[in-house]
């Protein structure tokens, strides 16, 4: 017996694949609830890491946020905010979208920070300004380290909403937690199995999106 | 607030003993995780075509999710602290090697050669020369590594209840105690907190010669610099 065969003999089962409880809605609900989260924590992370990084202002403080956004004990959190603010998507979205914005922000905030100072100067040279200096010369050019950000925070965001069963989530989380419960390892292995291939599909998908949004020409130099 | 060092018996520990086990089962790992690290990052710089596929494969591993990583590996080592401390040792190997390995590639040739012409060998060399230059990049890979594994270690309460400081997360839902929880996520990030600033003390240490109080210089801020007399280095 390894885990190979109890993953196999979970996921081969017909009655895994339908119902509440079932592979497809279950898998729908981690990434909606990932995408939520990813969504809400980009949108705080983003303007505010291109901001900084443009100006060049408060990296101190953003080493600050890195440092307490690696310290935060996420599991810990999510149980605590489960515990004070009781059953439902925004106790668990909290804690997601706190670790979610400390890698978007700051590695935003550094992507910037490394563009070639003289592409700055070039295209403030030519006229342009602040705002398309913005998006026009340094977005496109950080936009490799960027989406590296992004994806370390999508990464852990999988990787919590897992964690997230044990305070009564659904998605795939739920396989291992109510598995573990049950004394069912068929069913913890076959979870185990889902997560992991759920986080490498986000791997691929961020690698395939930069495929295509990354231009060429910086894509060769670096 | 009432009761909040009031750890529950079936814990079968104090909190001190909670944050004695907490470290043991966060920090272990790290230094496993170190020890691995070294020999492998020095293989990726000796042969250059090593080190892709190692990058790519680091990052394969570290988006396994902690919790899927501890489940597999009851099926081998059963609801233990080793389970726990496998992942997370492999968790710190994955973000030191590219750590040390930029850390040593920071090493300006001049000196290695300087180095060399003064009789050193390569293992003294590597000791003396290259490992003490790439301490600030190790360090920074270490200060990663440390805080997530005191983070993540207590996920381990999930598979029966050994996550230490984790595990009043668990007695603080059965026992519906929300300062138990308030106590596990406090002392976590405290303890977090101060093994990030014993590591920044362990580099001023080390670093004798690096200048106090000046801007903080992450590997990847350090690399152009240390890199532009060989462009060919830049490609990643």
């Amino acid at each position: 017996m390894n885990v190979l065969h109890f993953v196999v003999s979970f996921l081969g089962d017909g009655a895994h694949w339908q119902g509440y409880d079932g592979i497809p809605t279950r898998l729908a609900e981690h990434i909606r609830y990932s995408l939520l989260a990813l969504a809400l924590a980009a949108a705080v992370g983003l303007p505010a890491g291109l901001l900084t990084g443009h100006y060049g202002r408060g990296g101190t403080a953003l080493a600050l946020i890195a440092t307490a956004g690696r310290a935060l004990p996420s599991f810990g959190l999510l149980v605590l905010m489960f515990l004070l603010l009781g059953f439902g998507t925004v106790p668990v979205m909290i804690p997601l979208v706190l670790l979610a914005v400390p890698p978007i922000l700051v590695t935003t905030y550094e992507a910037l920070r490394s563009v070639d100072p003289p592409l700055v100067d070039a295209a403030r040279g030519m006229g342009m300004g602040e705002a398309r200096i913005l998006l026009q010369v340094e977005l496109p050019v950080a936009l490799p380290l960027i989406l590296g950000g992004l994806r370390s925070a999508a990464v852990q965001i999988v990787s919590t909403a897992t964690i997230a069963a044990y305070v009564s989530l659904g998605g795939l989380g739920r396989y291992i937690v109510d598995g573990l419960y049950q004394r069912d390892y068929e069913k913890v292995a076959g979870g185990a199995a889902l997560v992991a291939g759920l986080a490498l599909v986000t791997l691929a998908v961020f690698w395939a999106v930069g495929r295509a949004v990354v231009s060429p020409g910086v894509r060769r130099g670096g | 607030m009432n009761g909040f060092f009031d750890i529950p018996s079936d814990l079968q520990h104090s909190w001190f003993g909670l944050i004695g086990l907490h470290l043991r089962e966060a920090l272990l790992p790290v230094l496993a995780g170190l020890v691995a690290a070294l020999p492998l990052a020095q293989l990726c710089v000796r042969f250059r075509w090593l080190y892709p596929p190692v990058l790519s494969l680091t990052t394969v591993l570290y988006a396994v999710p902690s919790l899927a990583f501890f489940v597999v590996l009851i099926d081998y080592t059963g609801q233990s602290e080793l389970t726990v401390m496998i992942p997370l040792a492999v968790y710190s190997l994955v973000v030191l090697v590219p750590a040390v390995v930029d850390g040593v590639r920071s090493v300006p040739p001049e000196t290695l050669a300087a180095a060399t012409a003064m009789g050193f060998g390569p293992v003294r060399r590597y000791v003396q020369v290259q490992l003490p230059i790439a301490v600030p990049a190790i360090i920074a890979g270490l200060r990663v590594a440390t805080v997530s594994s005191i983070s993540l270690v207590s996920v381990g309460m999930l598979i029966g209840n050994q996550g230490a400081l984790g595990n009043l997360l668990h007695a603080a839902t059965v026992y519906h105690r929300p300062e138990l929880a308030v106590n596990s996520v406090v002392t976590t990030a405290a303890l977090a907190v101060l093994a990030d600033g014993a590591l920044v003390l362990l580099r001023l240490l080390l670093t004798p010669w690096m200048p106090r109080g000046a801007r903080r210089r992450t590997p990847r801020a350090a690399r152009p610099d240390a890199t532009a007399p060989a462009p060919k280095e830049a490609g990643r």
